[in-house]
């Protein structure tokens, strides 16, 4: 029997059938996987919206990526990142990144990756500069976004990237030497291969007698007792 | 509080209470089938006062809530996760919910700077980079496009049972299963939005962005985004909530739910990823050799059992309605498989409702117990033949430092008393 009607077939035997159809003629159909990239077929226009206008897209635009587009004109030093980070950051991540409580850890955790608990930092995990300075201009300080120059931003990565041991204390970090830092675990990710390193879970399981032994319970999360209070649930009127 | 009846312990209150006219003799330990009352039960022969009194009218809730008695039935944070209720998840009652819509309410919530409160007034959407023009849209333009659709689907964080890896953690599908929900949504498909504007040749990435403090991020290859990609304004009928992104948020479906990007007001192409926070530091999974994977979008089938589970426990001997949700990324429901004795025999569950592509699907097992213990599990099987592993089988091939994508097969131990509690098992 084939895929499809296989699928057909489970469906009938659960009886719901009449849903199926009804649902599949209001269009959602089974999804496409791997289907190739549309062809930009020249599309008849609608006419709505309208032109951006140029100093719309510089207000919005201010994504950066590993091979530096999107960079602004600027830079900062180690040294003025330093005063801006401990006056700006130093209260949720700590003073040397080795946050304040349950906040992102910044720097350290070098070589901790296959630990029971490694620590993912700039460091130790990140695989480009240009996350951090993309994610502090559009994010950071937490609470007061976009509240940065672009000086101050170049900064505060340059002292971000020096707590890490990635620049020396002297470094200063402008759009023109941006694509020159590399971070250690720049090579440390690999595409999305579970079709391939999980295909045996495309498999027919078993149904009947597959274990030899009763089955043991071998952990409890009533041992942990992390779970919330239901007393503890939020009240509402 | 009345939700303090469902967490707890089968108590011998809760046991009379729940038998109703049979109360005596279950007490008593036999199960016998319905008895005839000993006495009269009072609920009966004395008059409530609703049953007399006028109730509130019309008036009186313009915008409807559930019954006061239904206020257990709330989203929930766990505290010691995040430093920060503003930067923080929390999680949909599943295992007070039925059918395979979330109502807009308990839908789960994962904001990084808070919930953006949006003046729809103020709000616009703009499609810039590798774009013959790049252009702005209001709302209002939007709902005025031609192909408008309603799709059913299922939103999953990445991170869902990421806490359970290394072993039983947290007690109750509410927080072992919650972060999700499955949602209608009414929008256009964002290729009509991307042809409005005409992609470059070499246009082969987009990148939504949301107007939130956080302005999250995401890259998505340029084919989803043709294939089933929607900008939309609408779930289960009424507009987006805010918590879910009001007025305007893209749906991926099928893939990990931080792609969605809510409160959406720019969707740049380019022609190569933007390596963003969300797609780096987190979002990616760490494997055990060191190394991780990225870009793992699609969501892998999944099942699990809502009731019972360690909040909602078995209280009655004889008849009982196992039910549960299974969902794929990848496809539709094509099966799912039941067993009560840890997985050595398994039974088919009846499905009932929609079964929709990249959708909730909803089953059930009709059973009778007759208080033995029991070790739950639910196995889904996808329209790709992608069978549900156990957790065991994940971290063989992922170790335990992945925290994204945990869909193993979930255990629920129900002892002889129906307490219900997560476990692992050998």
């Amino acid at each position: 029997m084939s895929k499809s009607r296989k699928v057909m077939a489970a469906a009938f035997g659960a009886g719901v059938a009449l849903s199926m159809l009804s649902f599949s003629a209001q269009g959602q159909a089974p999804a496409k996987t791997g289907s190739p990239a549309a062809t930009p077929a020249p599309a008849k226009k609608v006419g709505l919206g309208r032109e951006a206008h140029p100093d719309e897209i510089k207000a919005w635009d201010i994504d950066v990526r590993p091979d530096g587009l999107g960079l602004p004109p600027g830079k900062g030093s180690v040294k003025q990142g330093e005063e801006l980070y401990q006056a700006q950051c130093a209260s949720c991540h700590g003073e040397f990144g080795e946050s304040a409580g349950r906040w992102p850890v910044l720097a350290g955790g070098r070589g901790s990756l296959k630990n029971e608990g490694p620590e993912k930092t700039v460091g130790s995990f990140w695989p480009f500069a240009s996350t951090t300075f993309d994610y502090i201009r559009r994010a950071m300080p937490y609470g007061n976004a976009r509240s940065l120059s672009d000086d101050e931003i170049y900064a505060i990565t340059a002292y971000v990237l020096s707590l890490n041991d990635v620049v020396k204390d002297d470094f200063v970090l402008s759009k023109e030497n941006f694509t020159g830092v590399k971070l250690p675990n720049g090579e440390g990710f690999f595409d999305d291969d579970r079709e391939k390193t999980e295909r045996h879970f495309w498999a027919e399981p078993c149904m009947k007698a597959c274990k030899p032994d009763p089955a043991k319970v071998t952990g409890r999360a009533r041992v942990i007792d992390v779970t919330p209070d239901a007393k503890d649930g939020p009240k509402v009127d | 509080m009345s939700d303090m009846k469902t967490a707890g312990p089968l108590s011998r209150r809760g046991l009379l209470r729940g038998a109703g006219l049979a109360g005596a003799s279950v007490a008593a330990g036999a199960f016998a089938g319905p008895a005839g009352a000993a006495e009269p039960e009072k609920v009966i022969t004395e008059i409530q006062d609703w049953n007399r009194y006028l109730g509130p009218g019309v008036e009186a809730a313009p915008y409807g809530r559930p019954s006061k008695h239904e206020a257990h039935v709330v989203r929930r944070n766990v505290p010691w996760l995040t430093a920060d209720t503003a930067s923080s998840i929390n999680f949909t009652p599943i295992h007070a919910l039925d059918g395979i819509v979330t109502p807009n309410g308990v839908c789960f919530e994962r904001h990084h700077s808070g919930v953006a409160e949006v003046d729809p007034a103020k709000h616009r959407l703009m499609i810039n980079g590798l774009v013959d023009k790049p252009l702005v849209f209001t709302l209002e333009d939007l709902k005025r496009f031609p192909g408008r659709v309603n799709r059913l689907y299922f939103l999953e964080c990445a991170a869902n049972g990421g806490m359970e890896w290394r072993g039983a953690q947290l007690n109750g599908c509410q927080f072992t299963h919650g972060m999700i929900h499955n949602v209608w949504y009414t929008g256009i498909p964002l290729k009509a939005l991307l042809d409005e504007a005409g992609v470059k040749t070499n246009g082969k990435w987009v990148m939504p962005e949301g107007a939130d403090a956080a302005a999250m991020t995401r890259s998505i290859p340029i084919e989803k985004a043709m294939n089933d990609c929607l900008v939309a304004w609408a779930m289960n009928g009424e507009a987006l909530r805010p918590e879910q992104g009001y007025p305007l948020r893209i749906v991926v479906p099928g893939w990990e739910g931080n792609m969605w990007v809510k409160w959406l007001r720019r969707i740049e192409v380019g022609d190569q990823p933007w390596h963003h926070r969300e797609e780096t530091s987190k979002y990616t999974d760490l494997l055990a050799d060191g190394r991780s994977r990225r870009f793992t979008w699609i969501m892998d089938a999944k099942s699990v059992v809502t009731n019972p589970s360690p909040q909602a426990p078995l209280k009655h001997k004889g008849p009982n309605v196992l039910t549960g949700l299974a969902w794929s990324g990848r496809g539709t429901i094509q099966r799912v498989d039941v067993t009560t004795d840890g997985g050595r025999n398994w039974t088919t569950a009846r499905i009932d409702g929609p079964v929709l592509p990249l959708s909730l699907t909803r089953f059930y097992l009709d059973f009778d117990w007759d208080g033995r213990e029991m070790m739950i599990q639910s196995r889904a099987m996808d329209s790709t033949g992608y069978v549900q592993p156990t957790k065991d089988e994940l971290r063989k091939v992922r170790g335990v430092n992945s925290i994204y994508h945990n869909n193993g097969i979930q255990t629920w131990l129900v002892r002889s008393n129906g307490e219900t509690e997560n476990v692992e098992i050998s």
